[in-house]
Order: C-alpha cells, then structure tokens, then sequence
C-alpha cells in the first residue's frame, strides 16, 4: 500500500506490503542504512529512530503503521552540507559521543544516540543514574557504557566526574 | 524474524474497527502501538490474516476525571503518557509508577494501555495493577458497551473476557489520591519482565487494600490472601507471608516456582512497608 | 591519569600518549560507516539458512520441492547439492596434537546434523522476506538420535556423536614439566586447596549479527566478498583453499565491522556458502544474520570444567599448581576450537612464583553449537581458576586476600622471569597495581563497613573482591606458534608511504572492528614523523589494498602490527635521511627529523621538509645512486616473544540475603600495559572489556535442555547488561615497559574481561563467607545466590529450615 513519510524533513512516498517493518524501509527502500538491527526482538535499540521526536525501536513498527508521521533517523541529526564540500555540524550529542569516546565500533551508535537525543528532550538535566535507565533499552558490548553515560551527561551540560 | 504476510485495514472509529473484526472473525486482531503482537508476529508464532489497525482512532489516547470519582484512560493512551500524567500522578499514583517502569523508553513511546491488558500476559505490569486498583474495562462491540471488572477480565494465559468482535476502549480506575502505595518489581536487568512484580495500594475504602501479582500463575493475580489479612488487621509481615497463597507460579529460565513464590513473601512485604502499611 | 582532557585533532609531534580523539568517529556518529547489511549490491540474492532442530539427527530426506516454487525463490540447495562446491573440510588451523580427532566438517550437513543450528539446506531468494519466508516450506524428514548435551557425560562416550573418530574425545594435551615435583609438593604442602569450576558457556553477542555479500565475476574469474570479519586475510586463505578458487583471484574486504570479541575471528559455513552459491548461479549472493540465529549459528565462548588444586606451605607460598581441564568443542572444530583452553594453559599460576606446575585439559565432542575464541580465549578461564583458588587458600591460612597475593608474586627483580610453564615474561611489578587499586576503592573502609554490617547483623552483605592477572598476549611468535601446532604464523605487516604532497598512507595488515587503529596507528606515525595525525590516512581490511597480514584478535594489533607501523615508520625516515642529505650536501648524521622536517644540525635553515623529499622522491631526477623512487617502506614484523600485560581489579558488590539480588557497587583497576599510545583508547577497551567479564560473572550463559536446545537465544532471555545494570569504573595503570619491542607496548584488549569474572564472584564469595559459602556458580543469578544463601543458613542452623 501506498505511504507517506517525512523522513529527515522530506517528504518520502513509497508502495510497501504492510509487513514491511519500518526498520527495513528505512534501509532497503529509502537507504538510510545508517539504523541497524542488532536483534530481533526489541531488546537491543540499534534500531531506535524518533517518531514525531520520541524515540521508538523502528524493528517493531510497521511502515504502514507511521504513514504520515515524521521520522528523523542519524542521518537527519546533523546539520545539512553546507554545499561546499564541507559536512554540517554534528547534533550535540554526536559531538559529546565523540568528546567522550561513547563508541567504539558504532554498531548500537546511531540507536544509541538517538535515544539520548529522546531522552535529553523529555529530560534536559538527567542525573547520572537517569541516564543509565534512560538508556536501558539500548545494549551496547564494545564501551562498557562509561563513556556513553558520560557523552550523554556532557551533551546535557552536566558536570562529569571522572 | 519477519512476520507472514497479511492483510491490513485501518480503522478510524471504535465502531469501524468492531465492524471489521465482526467481518473478519478469528482471522483478525487488532493492531494499536503493537508492541505485544508484533514481536509475536516476527517470531511467526501469530499469524493473523488480517491486522486492523486502531492506532489511528484519535479519541482513545486521554487520562480524565470521571464524573464519579474515577479517573478514565482511553485504551489508547501509550505507557510513556501514562507516566507522565499530572492527573494519574495526582490520582492514581500507582499506575503512573508502573507504566514508568513498563520495558524501556522506546516501547512505553509506543505500547498502550489497552494493547497491553487485552493481550493478558501474567507477566505484564500493568495488569496486575488494574487488579490491585479494582479497574473496571469498557468494551465494545457489535451490540454496544459494557462493563467487566478487572477480576473477571483475565481468564486464562494470554486469554481474556473481550470477545473477538470486541474493542477494549477505556480503562476506569478509581481514584485513590493520598492512599499508600508502591510498586515492587524484581527483574535482573532494567528493561526485562518481572520475575515477580509487586503492585500495592492502601484504602480505607469499600473493596480495601489492593495487592496485585505479575507473573506468579497463568493469569494477572491478586494476593488475595495478603488482603484478607490486611483486612482483618494482620501486621505486614504476617500478611506478607500469605503472597504466594493460591498461586501457580511458572517455571523459567529466571526462577524455579519456590524462588518466585519467596520472592512474592519478600516483595509483597516491602510493598506493604513501603506504602505505609 | 583521571584526568580527561582530550586533543583536538591537529595535534602533531608527541603524538605518542594524546588522548586524540578517534578520526573513525564522524562517519560512525552520523550513518555513513558501512557495515555489510548496508552495502547496497544490484541484482543480490539473499540467502536464508533451513537450521536443523535436533541436536543430532541424521537427515532421511529433504523436500525442497514446495520452497522452490515459493514466490521469489531461484534455488534451495542441500548438502548433497552443493557436496561438489568443496575442494575441502572446512579449516580448523590449530590440530593440538598430532593425534588429534577432527571430524569433517562441511558448510552444509552431509546427511547427519549435529548441533541444534547445523545449516541442512540453503535458501536462495530474489528478497530478504522472500528467503525468510521460503525457509519454514522446506520439508526435511529427520531420524533423531540421542543427543549429548553434559560434557562430562559426553567425555564418557555413552553416544559417540561423530561415527567414524570412535570417541568424543577429540585430544588431551598435558603440560608437566617435572610431575615428580608436583607429587612431592603437593605430599609435603601444609595447606591444599581443590576446587572444581564450571566456565559456562557464552554468547559472544557482538552488536553486528554476522554477514557476508559475495560478488562473482563469471567472465573474469574474480571473487570479490565482503564479510563482518576480524580476518580478512585468514578468511581469503580459506576461501581459496575451501572453494577451490585461485587464491590470486579472491579479494576479501571487512567493511565496517561492528565488533567481534573472537566471534568473527572464523571461517563460517555462511561465508563458504555464499562464495558457493554466486558462484554457482554467476550472480552476488548474501546472508545477514539474525540475533536469536546467531546465537546457535555463531561459536560460542568458554565451555569448561576445571579442577584447580594448589599446595601451598604454612604461610601460604604457593608450591605447586595442578590444572585439569575438560574443554567443550561443541560439535566440530572450527578454525581454532581446540587451541583455546590451551592459550591459557601456560598461566595457571599467573602472576605467582610457582616451582611446581601441571597442566592437562582433554577436548571433548557434544552436540551443541562449535566453542572458539571469545574475548580472552583461554586466559580468562585460567585467570579465574588461579585467583578463586587464590582466595580460596586465603582462607585456608587465615589470612586476607591482598595478602596471600602479596607473598606470592614474582618479585620484580625477577623479570624477565622464566616461568615453570616454559614461557619468558617479559617485564612486570605487580604488587604497586594492588596497592593503588585497593586504594582507589578504599579498603579498609570498605573492610571496616563490612565488619560493622556483619556485626549488625545486616541482611545486606558487602563484599570485596581482587584478581590480580598477567596474560600472553600479541598473538603470536612465529616460532612459539610452530611448536603448539598452529597452521600460521603470527607476524603482522606495515606499509608506510609519504605521497609526493606529503600527506602519509599507511597500510596496516590489522583489522580493526573497533579498536581504532585508524587514530592510533596515525599517533605512531605522526609522533615519529613530526606531522600532524590528520596528514595520515590508515588503510586496512580490503585485502586488495592492504594484502599482507595477518589481522586482529588475541590482543595483537598493537604489540605485533602496530610495532610493524613504527618500524615502517623509522625505515622511511632512515630512507628519507639518504635522499635529505644528498640534495642537501651532508652526511646523514648531520641532519635531525623535527616537526617533519629535515635539519642540519647546527644549520636550522638548511632543511627540507617531508614533503620537499616525498616529492623528490616522486620526481626521482636527482636521487642517490641505488634509491628507489619513492619514500615509501613494508615491514613484516615477527615478535620474539609475545608480551604481558598484568593489573590488579578489585570489586565491591552487595548482596541482598532476601532476594539473592547481588548489585555492583564499585569497581577499579589498575591494569599495566606498558606505555599508552591514546589513553582515551585503552580505558575504552578495559571499560568494555570489564563489563563483559563481570556479565560472565553475574548475567551471561548459553542455557541447553537435555536435548540440545538453546533455552535463550534472543536478548530477551541472554541477559547482556545495560548501562542501567553496570556501575562506573575507576581506571589507573602503572607503566612497565615491554622490553621486546621497539614500543615497549603490549595488548589491553582482552585485559578487562580477563581480570573481573574472578573478580567480582571473589567479591560475592567474599560477602558472603562468614555463612560458610565458598563458591557461586557462574552466573551469580539472583536465584543461585539466594539458593546458597537458604543451604548454608540451613546448615548453620541444623534444623533445615529456610531462611525465608
């Protein structure tokens, strides 16, 4: 059936079999394979993407179940190219994940980002330990978490011990 | 982990989405923020024909004041809502708690209330609570609205007293502003079911105190044993020591039935303490 | 050391110890990097796996009739169809022993399955949901056959599961320098201590499920394929050597990687597939794999009995180490199944002066998914076996924990020490990491506050837990390697080339998944050249780009590839120095290499820049007689010997006695790698590497029914913690060179995981010890404590009741 997203501001239509996950349009119909899907059972939020700006694990959404919603992936973080070659300026948290060493291999990332991302606007000053349930939903094997739980407190502008 | 093809219909009312299910029988199921049947679906262990989706239907996502002392949810209503509801907060502080503490983030932005108590899983939260709160489910079908009261809605594993032409669409909880209460669940990891969960409330009200069970049988439980002797003036521990009463509670990778009927005594005591018993 | 300040990029001479932050992040943070289910491939096929249910079975007959005419579906291939694919077994390179049994083992079942997950039929599909959904129409008429699922049991060869080796016992390899010496220690010790450890078995679970895309060139005879591997070049070797295809043909590319921890150190039945079937139907092929398929179809970690015995003397020196192993293969061997309990084998007595030691471990055959590295691989189990047996006999002499460590270690002025198990430690001085260490968690507090509770008779216990370890690492001498059986060697290659504009490449035969060698390899070049780490690009995991090495696991890359960088490094300044002092007139002994330039001593305005002789190079018009036109130089590197990293982990736990519930408080260690080349990069790794020793410890297993199914393959049931879980880390470290390398460097990839199972169940046992409990089984589930704690307090009581 025939959808409509907006998907990093643009408009997107798309003809989908309704079991389509959204996960995989995203990736294989729209290219963004910037979402992974790192299991299949909605554990792990590799897959996370935000829906009207609320973070969701897009492995267990289907397609035809956010027509007409706006979808932001990693891809739609960053600021646009500015056209001359350059990149555009990395989202806050981005830039705290990389102050911070919050990544590794940069599998569990781009969810991992865009759930702090979610996070950081339901809770723009989280204490350390809302931080680390606010990112229950999202594994990662490589960091240990520390310094992610740090890059996400930096990205909020609160003081990090050491 | 691809879930069989289907077919999908949405529905834009209440009244359409009954019309649907009625036409499409035991083929259909209903389809809101899906995050109980989907992750079914991708495992093939369901295989509906036909999803109708309700996620649509704008006039089922509320918290309200009723008219007669209870606060209304519309089935609608996501976890993540819930747990940001001032009124529920104020009203029903209870299940405000435990729809905070439902999975994570990301499933409480799309789970809903109603998708989670008509999927009947003992080991859900927010069942449990709608037991301790004495909850009353509206329903809907083909030959109107009624009425079932929590202890008669879960009957059996994953089974409950809505027909399949009918929609759940709203939750009425009495309001229980100032009344004790706490919420004990035990898991190992922050984003996993309860091994056992604990929901407690203190009335002095009518029906008394509350205490719902998750996952200690094949259904949403109430500690009727604890209440009892809560109602006839036991001290918490006492009462505490009759959580397990009357329970089948399963065994699973996380717990043998001993240990889950133990940590109901544990749990059930600290829940009582905690809410001031 | 806690300081945090991090470089910004830009940062040039004395690169060497900045903690630069890592050049693979922006693509990573924003969507770009490509992993291999990114990869967009026209015209791709997509294969699906038909897994055999049963743990052993042997295959009637399959049906493939009603899969083929699935929508979509191009093919549905069985063992019998693609028998002819195969030039060979699939590799196992380590054969411990020469009479080692190993059974063959093909990508695709040949008429029997043996482990829940043995790939029977393969799929072939125009989609991914077409693949998936043709799999379930595969009709595949199974005879079972009893399955063996105990190790001990299996050992026993009640059912021999491969007919023609005769038993399930695959070898047994002993270690036993002086038994003689063993007997006597252990007939004269005051204090023995035996205990029997299980190492249960793990899900490696690297976020990225596996995957592989394979690209045919039936005209030209190419092979292009790219996989989620931590070897690439091993895995071109194989694929040559298992499919038939010239070697000189096939290009392996590892794109993205997103982590490994020894998982994708392998050659996999999927990977040998997918070059058999694009080769079969002439058009690209791939597989990506599912998280509850890769829980059975991707090796697992571990899977161990150990008996642990010490004798020690009365004040607790130890005399002598006795350590019998039986290691689970799984159902075949892949490539180094049984050589992994055996990298351990050396290190029983770890970090202690031991005059005595004996080693034996017996590999055994089950029917359940094939055992291979996994972060550690072999230390880990060797380093908890030594320190639970250490506390052990700490409280056997009636003495603390730090100080039965105290009076054992090697002393420092032993080093390089020659160990009883035959190897060379390098350099070491362990007892400053305990020091600092107990110091960062404060221990006597923590022991004051553990008195007090216990006084109290508080039913939330505080415990306090140390390991201090030492492991082998930077796989591997080539020589050591050729005398334990391996198949390869261990060298690593590097390329560095400065480009005639003067920015610097340099080719690394590692294969990073993670690590970032991309940022650090650029530090070594950068602090030696004088230049600014963003001059240098870092090529790697694309064997047509990179096609000599030997790629990256066993905590490698630094102390063998990343030393092959600065030795590349100082052959093109020494190169460099020849063409400099030629166009500048003067002897090379004259001019000195700062901020990437060339001097004359004493003359700072005669110089030329990098730059300036790259590009004379590249011209070559006036070069010395015999110098090749280009300031570029390879080096293959072959360590002497590997290198030892050692630290020291301490744990705080508390333990609720009503629930079982045992939380982490605190955690620190003090681990000593030699000198850092990113700081910011070596806590990363131990971060992550501590964790995933401490969910060995408290929320990782790979449970089995009687009949060799999985109980819990998804994430949901495979408890792999979150940050909610887990609590911060105190890191500090202490600095001993390795004096076998040109670095002084050794590996902390594996450091982290081998420290802190140990740890943190020493820290429980601990807790809980004044109840008379001395062991805990991984993992310390909160019903497993709770059962111990009911058992001992029923004991103490007499009276059989609970403790509830």
């Amino acid at each position: 059936m025939e959808i409509t997203l907006s998907v990093n501001g643009q408009e997107r239509t798309s003809d989908v079999e309704p079991r389509r996950l959204l996960v995989h349009h995203l990736r294989d119909d729209l290219g963004l394979t910037g979402t992974n899907i790192g299991c299949d059972t909605s554990s792990c939020g590799a897959c996370t993407v935000l829906v009207d700006g609320e973070s969701v694990k897009s492995c267990t959404v289907l397609a035809v179940q956010v027509d007409g919603r706006e979808i932001t992936t990693i891809e739609g973080l960053a600021a646009a190219a500015t056209g001359d070659g350059a990149a555009g300026e990395m989202h806050p948290v981005q830039q705290a994940f990389h102050t911070q060493h919050g990544l590794q291999c940069g599998f569990c990332t781009p969810g991992m980002v865009m759930a702090a991302v979610s996070l950081l606007q339901e809770n723009p000053h989280p204490s350390e330990q809302d931080v680390r349930l606010g990112l229950e939903g999202n594994l990662c094997r490589c960091t240990g978490y520390h310094n992610i739980v740090r890059a996400v407190l930096t990205a909020a502008g609160e003081e990090v011990s050491a | 982990m691809i879930p069989a093809p289907f077919d999908y219909q949405r529905a834009s009312s209440v009244d359409e989405a009954v019309g649907l299910l009625a036409e499409h029988g035991d083929e259909a199921k209903l389809l809101a923020g899906g995050h109980s049947l989907l992750p079914l679906m991708k495992l093939r262990l369901a295989q509906p024909a036909v999803l109708v989706d309700i996620g649509g239907i704008g006039d089922l996502s509320f918290v309200s004041d009723g008219p007669d002392g209870t606060v209304r949810i519309g089935a609608l209503t996501r976890h993540h809502d819930l747990a940001g509801s001032d009124l529920l907060r104020d009203q029903v502080p209870l299940l405000a708690e435990v729809a905070g503490q439902i999975g994570d983030p990301q499933v409480r932005h799309r789970g809903t209330i109603g998708g989670s108590i008509a999927h009947g899983d003992p080991a859900s939260d927010l069942p449990a609570a709608l037991l301790a709160l004495r909850a009353t489910l509206v329903v809907r079908g083909p030959g109107g609205e009624r009425e079932i009261a929590a202890d008669d809605f879960f009957t059996g594993f994953l089974e409950t007293a809505l027909a399949p032409d009918e929609v759940l669409t709203e939750v009425r909880v009495p309001a229980v502003p100032g009344a004790g209460w706490a919420f004990e669940k035990f898991n190992r990891r922050a984003q996993d079911w309860a091994i056992v969960g604990v929901a407690a409330v203190l009335t002095d009200g009518a029906t008394g105190p509350g205490v719902g069970l998750v996952n200690m049988g094949s259904l949403p439980l109430r500690a009727a044993g604890v209440e009892e002797a809560l109602r006839s003036g036991a001290a918490v521990a006492d009462a505490a020591a009759r959580a397990d009463e009357g329970t089948e509670p399963p065994n699973d990778l996380n717990a043998s039935p001993e240990y889950r009927r133990h940590l109901a005594r544990v749990l059930v005591r600290r829940a009582l303490e905690a809410a001031g018993g | 050391m806690t300081a945090t300040e991090t470089s910004p990029a830009g940062a040039s001479a004395g690169a060497f110890g900045q903690r630069l932050l890592r050049k693979e992040d922006a693509r990573l943070l924003t969507g770009e990097g490509r992993f291999v289910d990114d990869l967009q491939i026209p015209g791709a096929l997509w294969m699906a796996m038909v897994r055999s249910p049963f743990a052993h079975a042997r295959i009637r007959s399959i049906d493939t009739g009603a899969a083929a005419a699935m929508p979509g579906v191009r093919a549905v291939l069985t063992g019998a169809d693609l028998a002819g694919a195969w030039a060979a077994p699939m590799p196992c390179a380590w054969p411990v022993t020469d009479d080692m049994k190993a059974p063959d083992h093909f990508p695709v079942a040949q008429g029997k399955a043996c482990y829940v997950g043995d790939i029977v039929a393969v799929v072939v599909a125009e989609s991914r949901y077409q693949a998936a959904d043709a799999v379930d129409a595969v009709v595949v008429d199974y005879d079972p056959l009893d399955p063996v699922v105990d190790l001990e049991d299996a050992a026993g060869d009640r059912v021999v599961i491969h007919d023609g080796l005769g038993t399930n016992r695959s070898y047994t390899w002993t270690l036993s320098p002086d038994p003689e010496a063993v007997d006597r220690a252990f007939a004269d010790a005051t204090h023995t201590v035996s205990e029997r450890y299980v190492q249960q078995r793990l899900i490696p679970v690297a976020m990225e499920p596996r995957g592989v895309v394979a690209i045919p060139a039936p005209h030209g005879g190419e092979l292009t394929v790219y996989s989620a591997t931590q070897i690439p070049h091993i895995l071109k070797v194989m694929i040559a050597a298992t499919c038939a295809v010239p070697e000189h043909k096939v290009r392996v590319i590892a794109p993205a990687v997103g982590g490994g921890f020894g998982s994708k150190l392998d050659v996999y039945a999927e990977e040998l597939i997918a070059v058999a079937v694009a080769r079969r139907l002439g058009v690209p092929t791939r597989w990506t794999e599912g998280r509850s398929e890769n829980a059975v179809a991707t090796i697992q970690g571990r899977g161990q009995i150990q008996h642990m015995e010490l004798a020690a003397d009365a004040e607790g020196k130890v005399t002598a180490v006795r350590a019998n192993l039986t290691a689970d293969m799984g159902a075949y061997l892949q490539l180094a199944t049984p050589g992994i309990p055996l990298l351990g084998a050396f290190l029983y007595h770890g970090v202690y002066d031991v005059p005595a030691y004996h080693f034996e471990c017996t590999g055994v055959f089950t029917n359940l998914t094939p055992t291979d590295a996994y972060r550690g691989a072999g230390r880990p189990e060797a380093t908890y076996a030594l320190e639970r047996a250490m506390d052990a006999l700490a409280r056997a002499v009636g003495v603390d924990g730090a100080e039965i460590r105290r009076r054992n270690y090697i002393a420092p002025d032993k080093f390089p020490y020659e160990s009883i198990a035959g190897l060379t430690y390098d350099s070491g001085n362990y007892e400053p990491t305990l020091d600092r260490a107990l110091e960062l968690v404060g221990y006597d507090d923590l022991r004051a506050e553990q008195r007090r509770r216990r006084e109290a008779g508080e039913t939330r216990h505080l415990g306090i837990g140390l390991a201090t370890y030492v492991e082998m690492c930077g796989l591997a001498p080539s020589r050591v390697l050729a005398s334990l059986n391996y198949g390869a060697g261990g060298w690593e290659a590097a390329t560095v080339r400065v480009l005639p504009t003067g920015t610097v490449q340099v080719v690394s035969g590692t294969s990073p998944h993670g690590q970032g060698h991309e940022t650090t390899w650029a530090q070594i070049v950068a602090d030696r050249l004088g230049i600014d780490p963003d001059a240098i690009e870092v090529l790697h995991s694309d064997t047509a780009i990179s096609p000599i090495g030997l790629d990256t696991y066993g905590s490698r890359s630094l102390p063998v590839g990343g030393v092959a960088v600065a030795m590349a490094t100082d052959e093109v300044i020494a190169k460099a120095r020849t063409i400099a002092a030629h166009q500048l007139e003067c002897a090379e002994d004259d001019l000195e290499l700062v901020d990437g330039e060339l001097r004359v001593r004493g003359t700072p305005a005669k110089a030329m820049t990098l730059q300036a002789v790259a590009m004379e190079a590249f011209t070559a018009h006036n070069l010395p007689d015999g110098v090749d036109p280009n300031l570029t130089a390879q080096v293959t590197y072959d360590p002497p010997n590997f290198v030892f990293p050692f630290g020291t982990h301490v744990a705080v736990v508390e333990v609720d006695e009503d629930t079982g519930r045992v939380e982490l408080l605190d955690y620190a260690a003090v681990d000593d790698c030699g000198p850092q080349v990113n700081p910011m990069i070596v806590e990363g790794q131990l971060h992550g590497g501590i964790v995933q020793g401490a969910a060995q410890a408290l929320w990782e297993e790979a449970v089995y029914d009687d009949d060799g199914n999985l109980r819990n393959p998804s994430l949901i049931d495979y408890c792999v913690p979150s940050a909610a879980e887990v609590p911060n880390i105190k890191l500090d470290h202490t600095v001993t060179p390795s004096p076998t390398n040109a670095l002084g460097v050794k590996g902390i990839g594996e450091a982290g995981t081998i420290g802190s199972a140990p740890t943190v169940i020493n820290a429980i046992v601990d807790a809980l010890s004044p109840l008379g409990i001395t062991d805990i089984a991984m993992p310390a589930t909160p019903e497993r404590v709770w059962a111990a704690i009911r058992d001992a307090r029923s004991t103490q009581s007499g009276t059989g009741e609970g403790a509830s």
